[in-house]
């Protein structure tokens, strides 16, 4: 049983050892032990698996052993953008051919009788295709990926964007999130380096700044303004920072945003690029959730590489890295770690050593490369397979917006809750308003607010949601980030149980 | 790193990027294996004048890209876990004709536990799986293992490189690491700004570890002020190949217990055993759990690695491997965890594999039969390959090579004349490093320098796998040969 949470108002680590005692280099104490380990590692914090869904695993344990102290029969993870673990169904093409490359027997001559009655024909010439290029799915690739995978990559970005990409600058990476941190160790040396990241935002940024031990920078995007990036804000974050002396030396952006899901303009993609050439800044573009856009017309996806390349030669040597994933979109496939991210304008000299840190690794894990193959070279307007696939993925997408605005509206509807509409991503990050009766509660037991409020909701309703101190929020006020991934055909069940809870909660805690 | 108004330069330069990132090398894939490359693509695209038709990568132990044949169960058993409608009632009868029962049975048991292998698992890595794991080391060890304590993980170099940079504070921080070692170690320490800490295994007795020599190296670094806090094994070794004795290994933990150093044991390739009666496999676990002394056992503290890309199971490609934690702070271990769940979890089809190779098909499996005849298969042609290049290097004009006790490697010593090393400083290498691109470029074979692994002054050697197909393989050692003897001619004093 978890016996104490939240010790800070910062941390969000869990004490599970009730001991806690701190042992000094005697013969006695251990080696290795709180005070002799790397200091930088104890500042880090990952709320996304962090306390409430420790909390969470422990109470589905608890189910199976002895349901009947809880309130609810299931526990429903909203605390992570991982949808197949909430059923959504994976693309029946893209496991097939992951599968023939998987078993080399079932592209067999003597086998293709009874294959081809399992298999449609463009999974298994796919799969030949890959195979020639690969080899075996069992031996390490080259580390930046196999090539012809990353020429399909470049061949994406061209017909996505219009501009073209080069395979050799293109590195295949175990999920995004891989990419994002070896590239924020080169770019950082020391406690002045700074990167400009954006408040709320998703913490493998500020955790991998914790454990390089670098300045965040922060930015605030404007809830009031669908979570909007006012160029001024930049302007004042970067001004400031500096002026205490740290090197800022890159700015995040993450469009789709995350947890805010909202979807930047192209005037205001213009801005930041304008921004971050006056003031020397690279870019780091996190597009993970580009295809998860809900208001097309209104908010379409633009990709950072497409407006760069748009805004003519006296850009043309902006320095910026793009980074995609096979977990997000409708693609869904978290825990195959598939990603990639695109160096544009990158130095020579910087290429080289990117490829150095990732030789050390080897190479990204083949089934994750294939499924970014598939990803960015699905099937055509013609192939046996697309109808199914385009049905899918329709599928999916009109699901997924359905959620996002039946969710919101609940959101919307509880007392002193608002909630901003998901333009994109999976998540919705809603501000609550707590009486100060809840706060003092929270207090008590040494939690911020917003991590009591989620944590009643876990031990009321079995909902792991995240507070919104693990994303960065405006001081004084609170959220949380709930993703809108549970099954539809238990949506309406789900939002009357959070329904239920609120108003609960609320009259508790009522002044 | 300020902001200039220079305009041509780049804004990310050489000259303000991570200062601990360049000084990070990892030969394995360094300057020879990137012309080998070069030389490959040149020769599927038709162009160039090399004398030989392709390229052999023996610079990196990845067998299946040596056409090594993967163990059929294992990928029947993965392609099902990918396409589960092959699992569904309506295709069973067609699905039996290509796939035999247990490994639908095996599918079927692993999915019930995973769910589907495209969402995130537990950040440890699917508890199921980790009870196998478990399972694993108590039938291998004769103790029990602690689900709870293993960490599925990406091969077994990302868990090495969680454990390192735990373990290190800043550059006083140090870790004894062999030499000759594999440079994943030098090369974490670098990334890390902490000093490795060397310890010389003994050519002249097979790579044997001499504890004199460990208390040598411990001391003198603690007395120049490096806070020397862990050991490195790698058992059976890499680049050398040997394995240790029982009493080697005791005496190796009564040593970490008495100079307060945690242990941390690289023992991925613990079935790659080629004496098996004079040098069996004995894991530290085991040796640690059998010590003695009780305060040994419960005081030493130990991280033991494994991987799937090794012995004959050879799935490098995969990315899967665990450690397994033995008397850690239960504090440190919420640390490790914390850490495993920024990157979120290990891919699950390395998941998979872990589970495969740590409970294959037993006697009595429908499998069983074709499992264990392909590790057989794949296991003695390992021992016939080896002892093959072992004795074609030694008779090869001063070069003397130890036999491979164990791994997948040969590290000969190659005795180099002066006029070899002064052609090499006039190229700003190495004179093993100007061998091994003089024997790429003259017969496509890559090996590694063994200026990449670290080796005792004024010596030279250089690593090479004995994995080319054993067709191929005569062909192989001749164009060695031939390449060795012209070399020393050209080169002669």
């Amino acid at each position: 049983m978890i016996r104490s949470l939240i010790r800070t108002t910062k941390t969000s680590c869990v004490q599970l050892n009730q001991r806690n005692i701190r042992y000094s280099s005697t013969k006695h104490g251990k080696v290795l032990n709180v005070n002799t380990m790397h200091p930088l590692i104890k500042n880090v914090e990952y709320a996304v698996r962090g306390a409430l869904p420790i909390r969470a695993e422990a109470l589905s344990a608890q189910l199976k052993k002895d349901p009947s102290k809880l309130n609810f029969d299931k526990v429903v993870f909203c605390n992570i953008g991982n949808p197949q673990q909430l059923n959504q169904k994976p693309i029946t093409f893209f496991r097939q051919v992951a599968s023939l490359c998987e078993n080399p027997e079932l592209l067999k001559a003597e086998n293709r009788g009874l294959v081809s009655k399992l298999y449609p024909a463009d999974a298994i010439a796919r799969a030949e295709l890959l195979m020639k290029n690969i080899g075996s799915i069992g031996a390490y690739t080259h580390s930046k990926g196999i090539t012809h995978i990353r020429e399909n990559v470049a061949k994406f970005i061209e017909r996505r964007d219009g501009y073209p990409a080069e395979p050799e600058n293109i590195y295949l990476t175990q999920g995004a999130s891989e990419g994002v941190q070896k590239v924020i160790q080169l770019l950082t040396h020391n406690t002045k380096s700074g990167i400009m990241i954006p408040i709320p935002q998703y913490p493998l940024y500020s955790a991998t700044l914790s454990l390089v031990d670098a300045a965040p920078v922060p930015y605030y995007l404007n809830e009031k303004e669908d979570w909007g990036l006012d160029p001024a804000e930049l302007k004042r974050s970067v001004t400031e920072a500096r002026k205490n002396g740290v090197n800022v030396c890159a700015l995040v952006i993450i469009n789709p945003g995350n947890p805010t899901g909202q979807c930047l303009s192209e005037e205001n993609i213009r801005e930041i690029i304008r921004f971050c050439h006056e003031e020397r800044i690279v870019l780091l573009a996190d597009e993970v959730y580009q295809t998860n856009i809900y208001q097309p017309e209104r908010r379409p996806f633009h990709s950072l590489k497409k407006v760069l390349m748009s805004m003519g030669p006296e850009y043309s040597e902006q320095e910026l890295f793009s980074f995609h994933s096979t977990s997000k979109g409708m693609v869904g496939e978290c825990g195959r770690r598939g990603g990639y991210f695109e160096c544009v304008n990158i130095d020579p000299e910087i290429m080289d050593q990117v490829y150095k840190i990732s030789s050390i690794s080897l190479c990204p894990n083949v089934h994750g490369q294939i499924m970014v193959d598939l990803m960015t070279n699905p099937p055509v307007e013609g192939d046996e397979s697309y109808p199914q696939y385009r049905a899918e993925m329709d599928a999916i997408f009109q699901s997924l917006s359905r959620r996002a605005i039946k969710l919101a509206k609940c959101f919307n509807n509880l007392e002193g809750v608002t909630c901003n509409e998901a333009e994109g991503a999976m998540y919705l990050f809603p501000q609550i308003t707590l009486p100060p009766k809840a706060i003092e509660a929270a207090k008590e037991k040494k939690m911020t607010a917003d991590s009591f409020y989620a944590l009643s909701m876990l031990d009321s309703t079995g909902v792991c949601v995240i507070p919104g101190s693990g994303f960065g929020q405006e001081p004084g006020t609170y959220h949380f980030r709930s993703t809108f991934l549970p099954e539809e055909h238990l949506f309406d069940g789900f939002c009357a149980g959070l329904q239920d809870f609120h108003k609960s909660f609320m009259d508790k805690y009522r002044d | 790193m300020t902001v200039t108004k220079n305009n041509t330069e780049k804004v990310l330069n050489i000259n303000n990027v991570n200062p601990l990132i360049k000084n990070v090398e990892y030969a394995v894939r360094g300057k020879l294996a990137i012309r080998a490359e070069e030389i490959r693509t040149d020769l599927e695209a038709g162009k160039g004048n090399y004398g030989f038709s392709k390229v052999v990568s023996c610079n990196i132990g990845n067998p299946q890209q040596l056409n090594q044949a993967p163990i059929t169960f294992f990928r029947q058993v993965a392609s099902l876990c990918d396409n589960p409608d092959l699992l569904k009632k309506e295709n069973l009868p067609l699905v039996s004709q290509l796939y035999p029962s247990d490994s639908i049975a095996r599918a079927q048991t692993l999915l019930h536990s995973i769910g589907s292998v495209g969402a995130y698992s537990h950040s440890q890595g699917v508890p199921h799986i980790r009870n196998t794991v478990a399972q694993f080391i108590q039938e291998r060890d004769g103790h029990a293992a602690d689900a709870s304590h293993i960490f599925l993980t990406q091969g077994a170099s990302s868990g090495v490189q969680t454990l390192l940079s735990m373990l290190t504070q800043n550059e006083k921080s140090g870790i004894m690491i062999p030499i000759p070692q594999y440079p994943l170690y030098s090369a974490s320490l670098a990334l890390y700004g902490a000093t490795p800490v060397n310890y010389y295994l003994d050519e002249a007795t097979g790579w044997s570890l001499d504890i004199n020599q460990l208390t040598e190296s411990v001391t003198s670094a603690r007395k120049q002020g490096t806070d020397v806090r862990a050991l490195v094994i790698i058992n059976p070794g890499n680049p050398t190949g040997q394995c240790l004795t029982a009493d080697n290994v005791r005496d190796i933990i009564t040593f970490c217990h008495e100079q307060r150093l945690v242990l941390l044991a690289d023992e991925v390739y613990q079935t790659n055993i080629y004496e098996p009666e004079a040098r069996p496999f004995v894991s530290f676990k085991k040796a640690l759990m059998d010590h003695p002394d009780a305060e040994v056992r419960e005081g030493v503290e130990l991280v033991s690695f494994h991987s799937i890309s090794k012995g004959m199971v050879g799935e490098c490609g995969r990315r899967g491997g665990y450690f397994e934690c033995v008397n850690l702070d239960s504090l440190v271990l919420e640390q490790i965890y914390k850490m495993s769940s920024v990157s979120l979890c290990p891919n699950l089809h390395g998941q998979i594999l872990v589970d495969l190779m740590c409970n294959p098909p037993r006697l009595g499996d429908a499998s069983y039969e074709s499992y264990s005849g392909e590790i057989k298969t794949i296991y003695e042609s390992l021992v016939r390959r080896s002892k093959k290049l072992e004795g074609v290097f030694n008779e090869m004009e001063g070069v003397s090579c130890q036999a491979a006790q164990g791994s997948m490697y040969l590290f000969p010593q190659v005795t180099l004349s002066d006029k070899v090393a002064a052609a090499a400083a006039k190229e700003s290498m190495a004179p093993d490093a100007f061998y091994s691109h003089a024997m790429l470029e003259a017969t496509g074979v890559c090996v590694v320098p063994g200026s990449g692994f670290g080796q005792k002054a004024n010596t030279w050697h250089f690593r090479s796998t004995f994995l080319p197909e054993e067709h191929l393989f005569d062909q192989f050692c001749s164009d060695l040969e031939k390449f060795h003897s012209s070399f020393l001619e050209k080169y002669r004093d």
